[in-house]
Parts: C-alpha cells; sequence; structure tokens
C-alpha cells in the first residue's frame, strides 16, 4: 500500500519528485510577539520547505494577532505537514491553506519599479505602464517609479517587459491572500 | 496569592507553586540573585552539577523516571550553550524539562556584552516553546504557562530566559491558579479526547484482523501509567502479539508471552517480521522513526495502519495511515477497551492461531543468539547477568549510545514504564551518567545504573563528582569493549573495515579514575567473576564504577542496514565477514 506513496521528509527519501508539486497559499495567524517570524521561517528553512513568497502585518491589533501569508511550493503530503508543523507553534492561532479551502484565492502584490532611460525607450515604458494600469508615483527627465498592484503573474510581466526597457530596480510586497465569498478565517 | 517580590523570588516561589522538589543547576553572574534566593530557603534542594550539559540530562533522567517535569538552572552564555544539547535531547524523546537561564542586563541586550548570547534565538528549534522576558510583571505568568506547555500535549523542553535586571525588579507575583487562563496562546489546545467514529473504525479493522500487531512507543510512557495499564489490558483482551520501539520499553511487560521483543534497526526477527507481514497495524503513541521503518517504500505493504498520537504533525509524516486518531493514548486506550466487548465477537480465532504460529516459527530462529565465551565476557551475557542479578530490585537503567545500548534494550527485561531512559530520537553519548544522576536524586533507594560504553562515559564523566557530593549511590555499568563499537560495526559495515578512529585509545584506569573521584571502582574481566563482582557493586551503597571488560570485537545483531525493508534482516550467524563489508549497498551507505 505505500509503495505507491511518496514518503516525505525521512532520511529514506530515495525517491524523486517529480512533477506532483504544489504551490498553495497559506495564511498563519499569529500572536504578533517578538520572535514569532522567526519561529515561522525557522520552521521552514529546518525542516527544508520552500517559501517562494511571505508577507506579514498586524492584522487585529486590539489582540495583537498578525496574519502571515506565505505561498509554498511541495508534494500534496509535504504542503499537509506544513500546515500541522505551523499548527504546532505555541503562538499560532489558526491555519489555513487558502488554496485548498478557497478554491482559487485572491492573491494580490504591489510593485514598486524604477525605469531609467531617455528617448523611445522612455516613452515606451509610459506606454506599458499606462497598458497595465500602473501609476507613476516618481518622475525625472531620465527616470520612472511606477506602482503596480494586482495578480503576481501580472506584475511578473510587467517586471519581464520593463527589464527590456531600462528596469533599475524593484521591490515587491509579496502575496497578500483571501478567499472569494462571505466567509472569513478569522 | 499576590505579593510584592524581586524577579528572583518569583522564580522560587513559582517552582515552589508548581510543586517543584529538585533543581539541577551550576551558577554564574547572570544568576546570582536567583542563586541567593535558593540559598536563603530549604524546601527545593539544588543540585550542583559540574558542567550545564549534566543538569540538563539529570533534569531529563528525573522527568522520565517520575512522569514530573524536570527543571535546570544555568547561567546565560555558556551556561546557556551548554544546555543546547540535552534540550535538544528532550525535545526528540518529548521529556517536559523547565529550564531557566540568566541573561545580561536588559540594557546591555545586542551589545555582544559579557557572557550575552541570542538564548531564545538557539534554543528556539530545540525547544517546544521559550521566552525572554523582559518585564518582571510578566514572569509569574511565564513561568506557569511554562510548566503548563512543558508537561502538557506532547511534552517538551522550554527555556525561560530572564535578564539580570529583572531578577532584581520588584512586581506582583500570582499564583498559577489566580484567576488566569493557564496559556494566553489560543492557538494552544493540546486535544485529549480521540474522535469517537475514528475509534470505532479502528476497532472494527481490529477486530476483522487476520494478522495483527501493536506497534507501541514513547507516547504510551508518556501519556502515564494508566495508559500502561490499559494498554496491558487491551493486548491481553485481544490475544495479539505487540512489539515496541526503544522508548517504548516497559509499557508492556517483555516477560509476557504476547511479547515480540523490540523492533527497529537492532530489533527482534519476529517483531520486524510480524511488522512487515501484518494485515491491520495498530501503532500507540510510536513516530514510524526512520530506524523503525527502515525503507519505508517497503514498510509493512499489505498492513492498514491505525495511529494513535497526541501530536498532529506526526501523523501521515513518514507514513500514510488508514486511520488516524488523534488523542492522548490513555483516552484513546480507555475508550477501546470499553468498545472491545462490543466487537470481539468478529475475531477470526483460527487465523489469529496460524498468524501466531507463524510468529512462533520466526521466534524460533532466536534471533538473538551469540556465541558463548568462557574466557572473554560477551557483552550479551554481561547484560543478562546483570539483568538476572537486578530484576527483583526497584531498578532503573539508563544508557549511553552505542551497541550497549542496543544490548541493554536487547537484553535487560522491563517490566514496568519509567524504568528505561535512554537516548532515543537524538542518540547522545554522554545521555546515561548524569541521567542515572536524576533518577537517584528522585528514587534515592532504588538501584539506578547506568549501562554505559568506553567512549561514551567519557563524555559527562565529570558527574560522578556530583554523585559522590550528594551520596547517589548509582551504578555506572561500563560494557569495556576498547572500541567506539557501534562505529567500529558500521566501519565493517560501510567502509571495508577501515577503523578510521574508532579505537578507544588511551582509556582512563576506571578503577583507578573512580576512586580519585572518591567512588567505588570495580573491574571483571573474566565470565566466572562476573556475578561476584556484580553483586558487589549492588551490595556497596556508594557510586561505582564498573569497568566490565568485554569482548573486543562482538557486533550487535540482528541488524536491518540502512536502506533494506524489514524482511532484509542480517542475523548474527549469517553474517561471515566477507559479506559484513557487501551487506550495505551504494544507495544504503548515503543513509545515516
Ligand atoms: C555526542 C555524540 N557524538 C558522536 C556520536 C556517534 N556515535 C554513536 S555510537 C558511538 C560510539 C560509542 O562508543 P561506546 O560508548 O564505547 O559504545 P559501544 O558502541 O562501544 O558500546 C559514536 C561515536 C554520538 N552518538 N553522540
Ligand atoms: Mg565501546
Amino acid at each position: 500500500m505505500n509503495a505507491q506513496l511518496q514518503p516525505t521528509g525521512s532520511a529514506y527519501f530515495l525517491t524523486d519528485l517529480g512533477n506532483e508539486v504544489e504551490t498553495h497559499t497559506l495564511s498563519v495567524v499569529v500572536t504578533n510577539e517578538p520572535g514569532v517570524l522567526a519561529r515561522v521561517i525557522g520552521l521552514f528553512s529546518g525542516r527544508g520547505y520552500n517559501i517562494d513568497s511571505l508577507t506579514v502585518s498586524e492584522t487585529q491589533h486590539e489582540k495583537h494577532l498578525s496574519r502571515i501569508t506565505i505561498v509554498t511550493t511541495g508534494l500534496p503530503s509535504v504542503l499537509e505537514q506544513i500546515r500541522h508543523q505551523l499548527d504546532r507553534l505555541v503562538p499560532v492561532h489558526q491555519v489555513a491553506d487558502l488554496t485548498v479551502e478557497g478554491g482559487d484565492p485572491l492573491e494580490r502584490e504591489l510593485a514598486l519599479a524604477k525605469v531609467a532611460g531617455t528617448g523611445e525607450a522612455r516613452l515606451e515604458a509610459l506606454r506599458l505602464a499606462q497598458a497595465f494600469g500602473a501609476t507613476t508615483e516618481d518622475a525625472t527627465l531620465e527616470s520612472f517609479v511606477f506602482q503596480l498592484a494586482g495578480r503576481p503573474r501580472e506584475i511578473e510581466r510587467f517586471i519581464d517587459l520593463m527589464s527590456e526597457i531600462g528596469l533599475v530596480e524593484v521591490s515587491r510586497t509579496g502575496i497578500a491572500a483571501v478567499t472569494r465569498g462571505a466567509e472569513g478565517i478569522k | 496569592m499576590t505579593r510584592e517580590m524581586t524577579g528572583a523570588e518569583m522564580v522560587i516561589q513559582a517552582l515552589k507553586d508548581q510543586g517543584v522538589e529538585h533543581i539541577f543547576g551550576y551558577p554564574g553572574g547572570a544568576v546570582l540573585p536567583i542563586y541567593d534566593e535558593l540559598f536563603q530557603q530549604d524546601q527545593i534542594e539544588h543540585i550542583l552539577v559540574r558542567h550545564e550539559q549534566g543538569a540538563g540530562h539529570a533534569a531529563e533522567g528525573y522527568a522520565r523516571s517520575t512522569g514530573k517535569c524536570g527543571v535546570a538552572l544555568a547561567t546565560s552564555g555558556p551556561g546557556a550553550t551548554n544546555m543546547v544539547t540535552p534540550l535538544t535531547d528532550a525535545m526528540m524523546d518529548s521529556v517536559p524539562i523547565v529550564c531557566i537561564t540568566g541573561q545580561v542586563p536588559t540594557h546591555l541586550i545586542g551589545s555582544d556584552g559579557f557572557q550575552e548570547c541570542d538564548t531564545v534565538g538557539i534554543t528556539r528549534p530545540c525547544t517546544k516553546y521559550n521566552w525572554l522576558v523582559r518585564d518582571v510583571n510578566d514572569l509569574p505568568r511565564v513561568l506557569h504557562e511554562a510548566f503548563y506547555i512543558a508537561t502538557t500535549g506532547r511534552p517538551g523542553p522550554v527555556v525561560v530566559d530572564i535578564p539580570k535586571d529583572v531578577q532584581f525588579a520588584v512586581g506582583t507575583y500570582e499564583g498559577p491558579q489566580n484567576g488566569r487562563a493557564r496559556t494566553g496562546y489560543e492557538g494552544y489546545r493540546p486535544q485529549v479526547k480521540g474522535d469517537r467514529d475514528a475509534i470505532r473504525k479502528a476497532m472494527d479493522l481490529i477486530a476483522t484482523a487476520k494478522k495483527p500487531v501493536f506497534y507501541t512507543g514513547g507516547g504510551v510512557i508518556n501519556s502515564g501509567t494508566a495508559a500502561c495499564q490499559l494498554l496491558r489490558e487491551l493486548v491481553r483482551a485481544t490475544g495479539f502479539p505487540i512489539t515496541s520501539t526503544l522508548m517504548g520499553l516497559g509499557a508492556y511487560p517483555a516477560s509476557d508471552k504476547q511479547w515480540l521483543g523490540m523492533l527497529g534497526m537492532h530489533g527482534t526477527y519476529e517483531a520486524n517480521l510480524a511488522m512487515h507481514d501484518c494485515d491491520v497495524m495498530v501503532n500507540i503513541g510510536a513516530r514510524f522513526d526512520d530506524r523503525i521503518t527502515g525503507r519505508t517504500d517497503a514498510f509493512s505493504p499489505n498492513s492498514k495502519k491505525i495511529h494513535i498520537d497526541i501530536d498532529p504533525s506526526s501523523i501521515n509524516k513518514v507514513i500514510r495511515v488508514d486511520v488516524p486518531i488523534l488523542g492522548d493514548v490513555a483516552h484513546v486506550l480507555e475508550e477501546m477497551v470499553r468498545l472491545w466487548p462490543s466487537v470481539s465477537h468478529q475475531v477470526d480465532k483460527t487465523a489469529l492461531k496460524s498468524w501466531w504460529s507463524e510468529i512462533d516459527h520466526w521466534r524460533s530462529r532466536d534471533s538473538l543468539r551469540y556465541r558463548p565465551n568462557d574466557k572473554v565476557i560477551m557483552p550479551q551475557y554481561a547484560i543478562q547477568r546483570l539483568y538476572e542479578l537486578t530484576k527483583d530490585r526497584e531498578t532503573y537503567i539508563t544508557t549511553e549510545v552505542g551497541q550497549h545500548q542496543m544490548w541493554a534494550a536487547q537484553f535487560y527485561g522491563f517490566e514496568e514504564p519509567n524504568r528505561w531512559m535512554t537516548s532515543g530520537g537524538l542518540g547522545t553519548m554522554g545521555y546515561g551518567l548524569p541521567a542515572a544522576l536524576g533518577v537517584q536524586v528522585a528514587h534515592r533507594d532504588a538501584l539506578v545504573i547506568d549501562i554505559a560504553g568506553d567512549a561514551s562515559v567519557q563524555m559527562t564523566m565529570q558527574e560522578i563528582s556530583t554523585a559522590v557530593q550528594y551520596e547517589l549511590p548509582m551504578k555506572i555499568f561500563i560494557l569495556n569493549n576498547s572500541y567506539m563499537g557501534m562505529v567500529r560495526q558500521w566501519q565493517q559495515l560501510l567502509h571495508g573495515n577501515r577503523l578510521s578512529h574508532s579505537y578507544s585509545e588511551a582509556l582512563p584506569d576506571f578503577v583507578k579514575l573512580a576512586e580519585a573521584y572518591g567512588a567505588v571502582g570495580i573491574r571483571a574481566e573474566k565470565p566466572d567473576e562476573l556475578d561476584d563482582a556484580i553483586r558487589e557493586m549492588i551490595n556497596v551503597k556508594r557510586p561505582v564504577i564498573f569497568d566490565c571488560v568485554v569482548a573486543n570485537l562482538a557486533n550487535c545483531f540482528p541488524m536491518i542496514p540502512s536502506g533494506k525493508a524489514h524482511n532484509e534482516m542480517l542475523l548474527g550467524d549469517d553474517v561471515p565477514e566477507q559479506e559484513m563489508s557487501t551487506a550495505i549497498d551504494e544507495e544504503g551507505k548515503m543513509l545515516v
């Protein structure tokens, strides 16, 4: 029976991952106290889990609760482990796998992109920004800073295009996510 | 009770309120206020060790032999870093420990102050939880919370790091039951009661099994004596075979006819084959550790698996199970024992009978057999004699790590829980001697023996001085083979018999060493002097180092080589020298 199942995390993990890995977005509600983020990150690095994106902010001030949004990739059994391991941390109140529970959660990100150039490149940058619905937050005669909020994939495309025409630097917030519909996780 | 007091007083008061009678510690600048408070009271006995690692392992031995929480105290910096090994050990083996460390004053934190280290940072991954307390008014809550978290759910070690200025500061103390929630962490709610439907489903599987086996672990012992009692009831009522991990020895009596012996890498043939061939496996408080499963993709291929565990992250971590039951072993077993009469009519007695005859056939291989010798003491024989001469007393056994540890597990029969203390998960050489110290502090009149190896024992040997100081008559029984035997065995198996640095060169004269410490040294070199020497050791009411000189090159069998399945065991009598070196294939060599 176990012959078909992939063992996880053990010293006997000799089979390769194949392409059964999935990407999930987790929401983790924690007590906002010193060291709590280190605990969560340490868990991921210590047990060899992936972090594709991580954002954190206090979301309920009266209760001192923060919400950490983590995008992670792994085999389904590893993703299940991640959930349980997070849940085991003392200051963790709730762990929700939005990809499982919400089907198709809303995932948004914000990016600031600095693009420098003159002439045609400069004009093209401005046209692209307009096409993506980015706003211009700063401008000089040879540069712009654009702000784009949206789906991570859209931001990815925006940055790819800009890198052809003078992208100097980019700063991204990481992903914020909620499920659709009336139900909330907390 | 609410009262104004200093942080240092709070520490002592909280320990008293938590029912602590003994603590193991070592002083230093950052804990002097706490030591000053210790000096001014006599309710709590402080045992001064010789190295903080010793305090940590002693607290572990104390905890594991009593079921209570162990307490250790250390100073900042090197005191705290010396605690890392026992904390990790306790984390791996789920031992409840509260470790209190001193820290530099709050205004110096982060300045690389003298004896400053980031204690909560360093111990974060090796504790169940830890706190740096910056405000004296948080201290009482944190201290009580520390005991609560260490001892509930899956037990584990916690650290409370207290800066020196917080120890001097005055605040309001509150007792553990003073209207406070037991923890401020809403997310911390260990599930105790098992799901009824899951338990029902498990009982139906159990009742209709044709080749069942109980596979139990340290979780049964952690759950308490009631759990062990219920386990015995259930196993006897079903008539099924039972095996256990290294950590679970003693939960079920080794003398019972349903007992198959320990399973795993050095487990018995019958236990491992029963695991491999069973159709229903009932895992109670064990965690499918890699020493148990061997190759996971060949692990018990035809069985339905039931897994009872208090830690959800242990379920489906290594092996997928069919019926997970989240809860405390004692609660779940109670329910199972209650339900058994309602399902027992389904039992297929004929199938069970032929399962037992299969098992008896495996048993007849006598997989622990070794070649007796009348000139040198065989290590297995030494454990057998030690067992025979101590089994009728209240005896507690601790071990170090190596071949001697496995021989102790194989040849010493445990009838009761909490009598066997060994470093299972971390495999810490140097554990056994200080652990024995902790056990003896908790059980002053009992016979406490550390079954040791010549290499391991040198890692924490200094604690014999503690034993002498506190008149703790513990016995260090060294199976002296002049080798790091387990390392040598692996080198023989894996590395073409090139014995790289595994010979114990320049060993001390253990008898003289004992005498230098003010303990008693005894040596046995021949099988015919062994019994008298052991009797002498038992009769001396002082700490003893027993140098038991054993066959140098004996190896520990049976053995499931790394990367192999349960039915690919090596048995002692079928491993000629040349085969030793080819027993593990290339892939297996990568594993530990
Ligand atoms: C602290 C630590 N370092 C290294 C090891 C690796 N190791 C495992 S067993 C062993 C040798 C133990 O030798 P000894 O105590 O003489 O026991 P024997 O195997 O000879 O019975 C070593 C070095 C360990 N388990 N712990
Ligand atoms: Mg040795």
